[in-house]
C-alpha cells in the first residue's frame, strides 16, 4: 500500500506549482493565444467558481450517484463471486477461460451495444462502469482467497467450526487487504468509466455531458476547469481509501514488512 | 476413548506413517517420539480429521472420525500461521469459544484467565506480529486450554521458549488437563519431556512411522521438575526411549541393559 508522508507531499505541491507557474507566465508571454486556449489562472479560477454553479453542481451530483451506485453493484457482484471462486477451485478453472476472454475488451466498446439494449440512461452508464470496474475486484479477491494461509483455515475447523464459519471468520478478514486494494482501484476505473460513457453516449445531465456542451459553446476554460474538478476528485477519493486501508490493515503490512 | 487401527498415510507415492496401531485411554497422556521427518505430524492430522487418511481407521469412542471430532483441540507446530493476525491474543484465544456459547463477556473472562495462566496477561491486547516467538506459541496453547477439549493434541508445543517456561509450561498443562479430564497426545523430539509428560510414551520408528516401542511411565507421587528427573525409575526410561528413538532395541539381561543394534 503506497504511503504518503509529509515530506513527499510537499514535494510533489511543489512541483505541480512550478509546473502551473510556468505555464501561466508562457501564456501570458504569448506562447499561445490566449482566446482560444485560456490561461491556467482563468482555468482554475473557473474551476473553482464551478464549485458553486448550480448548473454544473446538478451534473456533478449526476455523475457522482452515478458512480457511486456503479460502485457498489461491483462491490456486490464482484467480492461474493471471487470469495466463491477462490474457495472452489473447480469452479475457478471452469470460468477461468472466460474471464481471460472478457476481461481484455474496453468496456467503451461495449458502450454502443449497451445503448441499445438500455432505454435509461443510468443503467446504461452504470453497466459501462461495472463492466471495467468489476475486474480489479474480482481478480484481486481471488487472489486474496488464496493467499489466506491454509493452516488458519485448518485451525478453525480442528475446533469443529463448519465451511461456513470458516469463510466467514477467516478466508473473508485476511482476504479483506486485497479486496479493499481492488476496491480502490475499481473507484477510480468507474470514475473514468462514467466521465467516458456520458461524453460518448450523451444524455441530459452528468459531468460527461456538461464538457460536451461547454465544448459546443468553445468555452474551454470551462471545459478544462472542469476536467480539473473530475481529477481532483479521483485524488481525493484514493487518498481516501488508501488512508483507510493503512488502518485497517495495519497487521497485513505487518506481515508483510516482516517477510521481506 | 481414541483408537488408531493400522493407520497409514501416502503423500502420492511417499509413505509417510505404515499402519500404526494406538489405543489412549479416557484422560491418559501420551507421549510420542521419533526422529524428524517420521511422520508424527501427519499422524496427528489424521487424528484432527485435516487429512484423509490413505490407510486404517481412527475410531473416537468407538466411532470412526469423519471430518474434524467435536470437542477437540490442536496446539500445532507452526504456531504462528495457526494464530489470526488481524485479532488481538484475547480474541484469538476467545474465537474457539464461540463453539461452547459463551456470549462476548464470558468468552473474553475465559481467555483473558487462560492467557494469565500462560503469563501473557499484560499482553491480551497485542497482535501475534507484536509478539515473539515463545509468546505466540504461550498464546496457542492458551487458546486450546481455554476451549477445555475432551481431546488435546500437541504437536511440539513448547520448542520455542526458554527451559524454565517450558517446564512451567509443562506444568501448567499437566495440571490443567487433569482438572477437566483431557486426554492429550502431545508430540515431542524431546525424550526427557515425553518421560516426564507422559503417562506413557509410544516410540515411532524412523520413516515410514510405525509404533516400535510403547512403554508405561511409573513414577511414584505428584511430578516435580526437579525431584521427578532424578529419579532412577526417570533415568532407566529416558534411556530406554532414547535407545528406541535411535533404532536400538533394548535387551534386558542379567547384566542390566545391553545393547543391540537392528
Ligand atoms: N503435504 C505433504 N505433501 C507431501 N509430503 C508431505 C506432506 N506433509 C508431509 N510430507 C512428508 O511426510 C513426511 C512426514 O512428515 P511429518 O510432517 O508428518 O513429519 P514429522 O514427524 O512431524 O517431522 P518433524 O518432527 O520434523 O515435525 C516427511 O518426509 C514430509 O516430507
Ligand atoms: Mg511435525
Amino acid at each position: 500500500m503506497p504511503k504518503v508522508n509529509g515530506a513527499s507531499l510537499l514535494r510533489g505541491l511543489i512541483g505541480t506549482a512550478g509546473l502551473l507557474v510556468v505555464l501561466e507566465a508562457a501564456g501570458r508571454l504569448g506562447a499561445w493565444d490566449t482566446e482560444r486556449l485560456p490561461l491556467v489562472s482563468t482555468v482554475l479560477l473557473r474551476a473553482g467558481e464551478l464549485l458553486t454553479d448550480p448548473e454544473f453542481l446538478v451534473s456533478a451530483r449526476s455523475s457522482l450517484t452515478t458512480w457511486a451506485l456503479a460502485l457498489l453493484v461491483t462491490i456486490a457482484i464482484a467480492v461474493p463471486a471471487g470469495l466463491l471462486l477462490g474457495m472452489v477451485k473447480p469452479a475457478e478453472l471452469a470460468v477461468r477461460p472466460l474471464i481471460e476472454f472478457l476481461r481484455p475488451i474496453p468496456s467503451v466498446a461495449l458502450i454502443p451495444l449497451v445503448i441499445l439494449l438500455y432505454s435509461e440512461t443510468t443503467h446504461m452508464r452504470i453497466t459501462v462502469a461495472v463492466y471495467a470496474a468489476l475486474w480489479p475486484v474480482l481478480i484481486n479477491t481471488i487472489y486474496g482467497v488464496r493467499d489466506v494461509d491454509p493452516l488458519a483455515k485448518e485451525t478453525l475447523r480442528s475446533f469443529g467450526f463448519g465451511p461456513g464459519s470458516v469463510a466467514y471468520r477467516v478466508v473473508l478478514p485476511g482476504a479483506a487487504p486485497f479486496i479493499a486494494t481492488g476496491i480502490r482501484l475499481a473507484a477510480s476505473v468507474a470514475i473514468v468509466l462514467v466521465v467516458t460513457s456520458e461524453l460518448i453516449a450523451g444524455g441530459i445531465e452528468g459531468i460527461g455531458v456538461y464538457i460536451t456542451i461547454a465544448a459546443s459553446g468553445n468555452r474551454l476554460d470551462l471545459m478544462i476547469g472542469a476536467t480539473i474538478l473530475v481529477g481532483l476528485f479521483g485524488i481525493l477519493v484514493n487518498a481516501l481509501l488508501v488512508a483507510g486501508e493503512n488502518r485497517l490493515f495495519r497487521w497485513h503490512r505487518a506481515r508483510a514488512g516482516a517477510a521481506t | 476413548m481414541l483408537e488408531l487401527v493400522d493407520l497409514s498415510h501416502t503423500y502420492g507415492s511417499y509413505r509417510a506413517i505404515d499402519r500404526v496401531n494406538l489405543k489412549v485411554a479416557q484422560g491418559e497422556v501420551v507421549c510420542i517420539v521419533g526422529p524428524s521427518g517420521c511422520g508424527k505430524s501427519t499422524l496427528l492430522r489424521s487424528i484432527a480429521g485435516l487429512i484423509k487418511p490413505t490407510g486404517g481407521t481412527v475410531l473416537l469412542d468407538g466411532k470412526p472420525v469423519d471430518g474434524s471430532p467435536e470437542n477437540l483441540a490442536v496446539v500445532f507446530q507452526d504456531y504462528s500461521r495457526s494464530l489470526y493476525p488481524w485479532m488481538s491474543a484475547l480474541a484469538n484465544v476467545g474465537l474457539p469459544l464461540r463453539r461452547r456459547g459463551l456470549d462476548k463477556k464470558r468468552r473474553d473472562a475465559a481467555a483473558l484467565a487462560a492467557l494469565e495462566q500462560v503469563g501473557l496477561a499484560g499482553a491480551a491486547a497485542k497482535f501475534p506480529w507484536e509478539m515473539s516467538g515463545g509468546m505466540q506459541q504461550r498464546v496457542s496453547i492458551a487458546r486450546a486450554l481455554a476451549y477445555q477439549p475432551k481431546l488435546l493434541l500437541m504437536d511440539e508445543p513448547f520448542g520455542s521458549v526458554d527451559a524454565q517456561t517450558r517446564e512451567e509450561l509443562e506444568d501448567l498443562t499437566l495440571r490443567v488437563c487433569a482438572h477437566h479430564g483431557m486426554t492429550i497426545l502431545l508430540i515431542t523430539h524431546d525424550v526427557d519431556e515425553s518421560v516426564y509428560v507422559g503417562d506413557r510414551v509410544v516410540v515411532l520408528s524412523k520413516a515410514p512411522g510405525t509404533v516400535v516401542g510403547d512403554l508405561p511411565v511409573q513414577l511414584p507421587g505428584p511430578r516435580d521438575q526437579i525431584h521427578t528427573r532424578e529419579l532412577d525409575a526417570f533415568v532407566r526410561l529416558r534411556a530406554e526411549v532414547g535407545r528406541l528413538v535411535r533404532g536400538m532395541t533394548p535387551q534386558r539381561n542379567p547384566h542390566g541393559y545391553g545393547l543391540e543394534t537392528r
